[in-house]
């Protein structure tokens, strides 16, 4: 008997007979039930390969619930299961064939993810199939699975990297990540793949989803530093707060007049400029890896723009702040500027846990100069008192480096640490005692009252660190103190045997010290400590003690040594240099998880030194149509374009022409153009100061780029005086691509002149803002292309049109019942007004209610198959298939206003 | 990327794994059991650590460790957002990230971490997207599916994931079209025992509720955009129109999301609403102290302060409080050594204040550290930043929709701070 429960229930026992016969049964709610119950075994880490058979057998299923979790199952066991495994995979097989791209895609997934190496050729096959999908979706699961493939088998490199290839110049967003993560997990080293596709990336950027962006940031920065020369200045060091070198370097530079001033590569500037905006995202991690992006990559003086944006992840949760802290820990010992405005940021506070209170600790020891000191030792004062010990300890630590990095206040320090000798908490005693003895090395001679201070608080000190460190200064400063260094050895000789190891040795090297210096009163107290030494149950301290003895007692074996026995126990030792804890660790590129543990993680990968001289920028030119240049060598290539038919009314004209591109190919393609054009004011007269600029879309296919829109502007004078030097200036998004028309030299008044520009809209309707300047003048003016404008007509045959919307069907259809105006009933005028809202082409249709149209988007080539059913009592069923879906919804719009206006 | 999921609750046991690419065994989480022990509180436990073959990477939260198994190189912060995600999305299915909750919809959450992951690299991490594929539990559903063995998983395929805007659904259709937004502002201040500012700043984030049929296109603007330091945005936000208008351009995910957060510094004055004034003192003798605490508005741009609460952490020697409120109630929790005073709505005319005696455990030397003090409040009405919505426009879509911004100022980090005096370390002046 079955029982029913609910979810909660999924955890009563229930034994694996029981769960083969519900899989068994033929009801499918019972299956369903039996597969929660196993992937709630799974989840637990409960074995339950014993029901491979069972489960399998469901991996057809109809409903997709079970199905799912049939993959789900399967993944988990096949790598265990090899032999049964295989007979799911036909399965897969016939679901890589399927309409669906959802379908496809998820068979290539669950197929790729079952890790069985006789498969290795079939997956090889779907991936190449599926690289080359007309699905974007599709296509990037195959980008996952070449990784999978990988790892299953890395003989098969070579072929992967072929299909990487392919995958890298696809131009959706969606792919873009996926493909460059496969990139960098299967062949990093191929940078050579990426030339091509550098600008596209760096230009799609923006658009990929966010954990897309993280890794193609990564890879780019590792590629630019292989490719573009150091912005950062010769001779000028990286440590900003040493003025002088900047201008010493200045001045070399005077004198080697032949040098070549540095002109940072487009391309390099680019990159740069299309990460900036990512400091916005709301995922850390992109913010992270724009911030390391410009820290490896940008000119010392821009590196700082990315400061606010790390500051302010310092918001986020505490893992996030633990990573960020880091990384600032490692950036701020370079560059003390970039953070030191925002210093109170890195105040502790008493909620933080104590990696982070460390870390800010850090960093506000990095930030200390001499101006804002004071106010970072008064913060300091009141960690000093916080209840955590270990904090207290390790800012009494941050106060010794403090002290020795800025010789100001040392004194000041030192005489605070003393005060907190007396302090009741013996770990703030201990720190103390061993952050005064490094701070006194530095300069003994003042400092014998301090020396004596802490002999007399020797006795009540326990820690062993602490009493070692006293013994040590008190050892190697003794001629200083001759009244009481054999006082405390006496009081050691006592205590020896109950002493930590640590403070034993210490004695034993005070005693050792004392007996070269002041023998007379020392040397029965010596003998003694030696010959406890000599017995002790620590090897080292007997091994210490024996090459003491002959060190320092001469005898007929001793030899020459003890001569300079002396000489080598009391030289002058070099003062313990107080240093962070992140230094050098930027040799690890920021934000990885080597730069987080501080050793080289498997599968790093180094960022290398700037090459001396630049590798060919042409490698990563794309084969694009020159921009054609001036007027005559446009007119020439009008001139290829043959008009076929051509007839003209009193208001509309049409053309077939039959279009040679510059593209190697010959293009034909219907090209009908229905006037009037209508034209867009771009700059009124009033506001132009006597310039107006109207605007309207040829609908040629663009000479420049074949991405962009190419649109005409006519520009009249209107004022009673010429204009000079009419051109474009700044525009805005910046990224925008543009192609401006050449500047005009002079526009005399009442004349007019038409130019061509071209504009990349990316496939959206957003408006592309740009400058037109005068000689003296600057106007913004704007763009907004209709979504019609954004399509180039693309011609295809009846069965062409039919098969290709076959492959756009479920979401990338969008559809709507419209009724007509009464003059549009008819086919003709149908026909005419959707050419006039959208730049497609007729595609010649054998039915008479049917008609179709066909068009590409501009920048991205995506099919847009537009088809207009009409159907009794004047109304029409509008259809768009196309994988662009906000282009469709406002296509549709746009097409039933037209269709419902007379 | 990520290879493997443990979740672990506050005892340290494991009570779910999921795998993305070869099982890795449990014992692996053992090097972390030995960190979180040394680490005594869960929340010091390092997020990264190292073992001999792999790398974990782990987030707290909600008392629950997600540990992630890694064996390559990967950007940590890459894996702590994803696993934050990921216990967002259990919030948002759920209404709550606990171990119950999770082990009671063991089923869901393994479709989700299913769907959130494809060989370790994110693949749906929109709440929109998912939400189309595995359907969030209801109590009706979880009984009718299993009385008819429906399922949760959406019959509809995600359209948002094939489309360049992945954060929105497709054929979204409501009766009442609706947009709500809220402009949230917390202050951070520490100020010292005079009152003085050390420092301040407002962090700012507008919650959106956005149910609009179709794709609507959203303009929000502002009256005083330049107010804003430093922002970040949902991915739906034009990065671009922002840069050059100072306009907030979007298609908006369907439901509830962050639209941006932002940052107020304090180069603009930040107004503090209230003032504290305070003297907690301990006696050298007779193991005693007193408390004195009276709270009172300062800049409130004439709205009411509500919520208003007072958190002292007392010294460890403080055994218990004898203390008198004029307004609102007290606690005192002996094994904590939290001092709660639950003021509630402040009332200019009487300022409310909270004295009398503490005792301390005898013997004890005189504490020496100085208790802080931890601020809530709540002012209704009022963005303290003086930040101000312009206008909403929707373009794309042909209905009205009702739209609605409400504005709400908290206290985030507020605290006040008795910086001693007696300074031990009077730095001089540069010589």
């Amino acid at each position: 008997p079955h029982h029913v429960s609910t979810n909660s229930g999924i955890f009563s026992v229930l034994r694996n007979e029981d769960l083969k016969e519900m899989l068994e049964s033929s009801k499918e709610s019972l299956k369903l039930e039996a597969m929660k119950r196993i992937v709630g075994l799974i989840a637990k880490g409960k074995n339950a390969s014993e029901l491979f058979p069972a489960v399998v057998k469901n991996v057809a299923s109809k409903n997709i619930e079970l199905k799912k979790l049939v993959y789900v199952y399967l993944v988990r066991y096949a790598e265990e299961q090899q032999d049964l495994a295989l007979l799911s995979i036909s399965t897969f097989q016939r679901a890589l064939k399927d309409p669906n791209q959802l379908i496809r895609a998820s068979a290539l997934r669950v197929l790729s993810s079952i890790r069985v190496p006789i498969i290795v050729p079939i997956m090889m096959l779907a991936i190449k199939e599926a690289a080359t999908d007309l699905s974007p979706y599709v296509r990037k699961t195959s980008a996952h699975a070449i990784q999978k493939l990988y790892s299953l088998d890395p003989e098969q490199k070579e072929q992967l990297i072929e299909v990487i290839e392919k995958l890298l110049k696809d131009k959706s967003t969606l792919v873009a990540g996926s493909v460059v993560m496969a990139f960098e997990e299967v062949c990093p080293d191929r940078i050579d793949l990426i030339h091509k596709n550098y600008r596209k990336l760096c230009n799609l950027l923006v658009d990929v989803e966010e954990w897309g962006q993280v890794v193609i940031i990564s890879m780019l920065t590792r590629y630019a530093r292989t490719q573009f020369t150091s912005p950062w200045k010769e001779g000028a060091t990286f440590d900003e707060n040493n003025e002088k070198a900047f201008y010493d370097s200045e001045e070399e530079k005077k004198d080697q007049v032949e040098a070549k001033p540095y002109v940072m590569d487009p391309d390099h500037r680019l990159l740069l400029r299309n990460t900036k905006p990512l400091l916005q995202s709301r995922n850390t991690a992109v913010v992270m890896s724009v911030a390391q992006l410009y820290w490896h990559l940008a000119p010392k003086h821009e590196v700082s723009v990315v400061t606010k944006s790390l500051v302010r992840l310092l918001r986020s949760h505490r893992e996030v702040q633990y990573i960020v802290l880091q990384n600032i820990a490692t950036m701020s010992i370079q560059r003390k500027g970039m953070f030191e405005p925002y210093m109170k940021s890195f105040y502790v506070r008493s909620t933080d846990a104590t990696h982070i209170k460390t870390l800010k600790l850090e960093i506000l020891t990095n930030l200390a100069n001499e101006a804002n000191i004071s106010t970072i030792l008064r913060e300091f004062q009141t960690y000093v008192k916080s209840q955590d010990k270990a904090f207290a300890a390790a800012t009494i630590q941050a106060i010794g480096r403090c002290a020795t990095n800025i010789s100001e206040v040392t004194d000041t320090c030192l005489n605070g640490l003393v005060l907190l000798l007396s302090n009741r908490d013996e770990t703030v005693v201990a720190e103390s005692v061993v952050v005064i003895k490094k701070l006194l090395q530095m300069q003994p001679t003042q400092h014998c009252e301090i020396i004596k201070h802490m002999a007399k608080l020797f006795d009540n000190i326990t820690v062993s660190m602490a009493r070692a460190s006293i013994l040590w200064l008190i050892g190697e400063y003794c001629e200083r103190v001759p009244k009481i260094a054999p006082d405390v050895l006496r009081k050691m000789a006592k205590s020896f045997t109950a002493e930590e190891d640590i403070v034993k040795l210490q004695t034993v090297n005070l005693a050792a010290k004392l007996y070269l210096t002041n023998s007379k009163q020392t040397k029965l107290l010596t003998q003694y400590i030696l010959n406890l030494g000599k017995y002790d149950q620590n090897y080292d301290i007997r091994d210490r003690t024996r090459f003491i003895r002959q060190l320092i007692v001469p005898n007929e074996k001793s030899g020459a040594l003890s001569k300079y026995a002396r000489r080598i126990l009391l030289a002058p030792k070099p003062a313990p240099v107080l240093e962070s804890a992140f230094k050098d660790r930027d040799r690890f590129q920021l934000g990885t998880l080597s730069h987080s543990l501080n050793i080289k993680a498997t599968g790093y990968l180094e960022l290398s030194d700037w090459p001396a001289v630049a590798p060919d920028q042409s490698v990563r030119n794309v084969e694009v149509i020159e921009p054609v240049g001036s007027l005559p060598s446009l007119l020439l290539t009008y001139s290829v374009a043959v008009v076929h038919t051509c007839r003209i009314d009193s208001q509309n004209c049409y053309f077939t022409v039959s279009y040679k591109s510059l593209s190697p190919q010959l293009v034909s393609v219907n090209i009908p153009t229905f006037g009037p054009v209508k034209s867009h004011e771009l700059l009124h007269h009033m506001t132009g100061k006597g310039l107006s600029a109207r605007y309207h879309f040829p609908r040629q296919p663009c000479l420049y780029q074949p991405n962009m829109v190419a649109v005409q502007v006519t520009l009249t004078n209107g004022s009673d005086h010429s204009l000079e030097e009419i051109h474009i200036g700044d525009r805005s998004p910046a990224s925008l691509n543009l192609h401006c028309f050449n500047t005009i030299e002079r526009l005399e008044p009442e004349a007019s002149v038409t130019v061509s520009m071209g504009i990349d809209f990316s496939d959206s309707t957003q408006a592309a803002n740009f400058q037109l300047c005068t000689k003296d003048d600057q106007f913004s003016v704007s763009i907004q292309p209709a979504v019609g404008e954004l399509l180039m007509p693309s011609s295809m045959t009846e069965q062409d049109f039919c098969k290709e919307q076959g492959k756009l069907l479920g979401m990338n259809e969008t559809s709507a019942t419209i009724t007509l105006a009464a003059e549009n009933s008819s086919s003709q005028s149908l026909s005419k007004q959707v050419l006039s809202v959208a730049n497609v082409g007729v595609v010649s249709s054998s039915e008479n209610n049917i008609h179709r149209f066909a068009g590409r988007t501009v920048s991205s080539g995506a099919l847009v198959l537009v088809t207009a059913e009409s159907r009794e009592s004047s109304t029409a069923l509008l259809t768009i298939n196309t994988d662009k879906s906000i282009m469709a919804s406002m296509l549709l719009r746009d097409l039933k206003q037209a269709l419902a206006q007379a | 990327m990520i290879n493997s999921l443990f979740l672990i609750n506050h005892s340290g046991d494991i009570f779910l794994e999921k795998h993305w690419k070869s099982v890795i065994s449990r014992s692996v989480c053992d090097y972390f059991f030995e960190a979180k022990e040394k680490a005594v509180e869960p929340e010091n436990v390092p997020p990264v650590l190292q073992t001999p073959h792999h790398y974990l990477i782990s987030i707290y939260r909600d008392k629950l460790f997600f540990l992630s198994v890694i064996q390559t190189e990967v950007p940590p912060l890459f894996v702590i957002e994803f696993l934050h995600r990921v216990a967002e999305m259990f919030q948002d299915y759920f209404g709550e990230c606990s171990e119950m909750v999770i082990k009671d919809n063991v089923v869901i959450v393994y479709e989700l971490l299913e769907e959130m992951l494809d060989n370790g690299f994110p693949l749906a991490t929109e709440s929109n997207v998912l939400k189309e594929m595995i359907r969030p539990p209801t109590i009706l559903r979880s009984v009718v599916n299993t009385l008819t063995g429906s399922s949760n998983v959406g019959e509809t395929l995600p359209t948002g994931q094939l489309s360049t805007i992945p954060w929105r659904r497709a054929g979204v259709k409501y009766t009442n079209n609706e947009a709500y937004f809220d402009v949230i502002e917390e202050i951070d201040a520490i100020l010292d025992k005079s009152g003085t500012t050390v420092f301040a700043e407002i962090q700012g984030v507008i919650e959106a509720c956005v149910k609009l049929s179709g794709m609507p296109d959203l303009t929000l603007s502002f009256m005083n955009p330049r107010l804003l330091d430093d922002v970040s945005f949902h991915p739906c936000v034009r990065f671009k129109r922002w840069e050059s208008e100072r306009v907030l351009s979007f298609i908006p995910p369907d439901g509830n999301f962050t639209l941006m957060t932002y940052h107020v510094s304090a180069q603009n004055l930040v107004a503090i609403p209230v003032y504290v004034k305070q003297n907690i003192s301990f006696f050298e003798s007779g193991s005693c102290g007193r408390l004195d605490l009276t709270v009172g508005p300062k800049q409130t741009m004439g709205k009411t302060v509500e919520g208003m609460m007072i958190t002292v952490h007392m010294p460890k020697a403080v055994l218990s409080a004898n203390l008198t409120a004029t307004q609102g109630t007290y606690t005192y929790d002996l094994a904590t050594k939290v001092l709660v005073w639950d003021i509630g709505k402040l009332n200019p005319q009487k300022l409310p204040n909270l004295r009398g005696s503490l005792s301390l455990q005898s013997g004890a030397p005189k504490p020496e550290e100085n208790p802080s003090l931890n601020i809530d409040l709540k002012i209704q009405q009022l963005a303290i930043s003086g930040l101000k919505v312009n206008r909403l426009d929707m373009y794309g879509e042909k209905y009205k929709p009702f739209k609605g911004v409400k504005y709400v100022t908290k206290a985030g980090k507020f605290q006040v701070i008795r910086h001693d005096w007696t300074v031990f370390l009077a730095c001089k002046g540069k010589p």
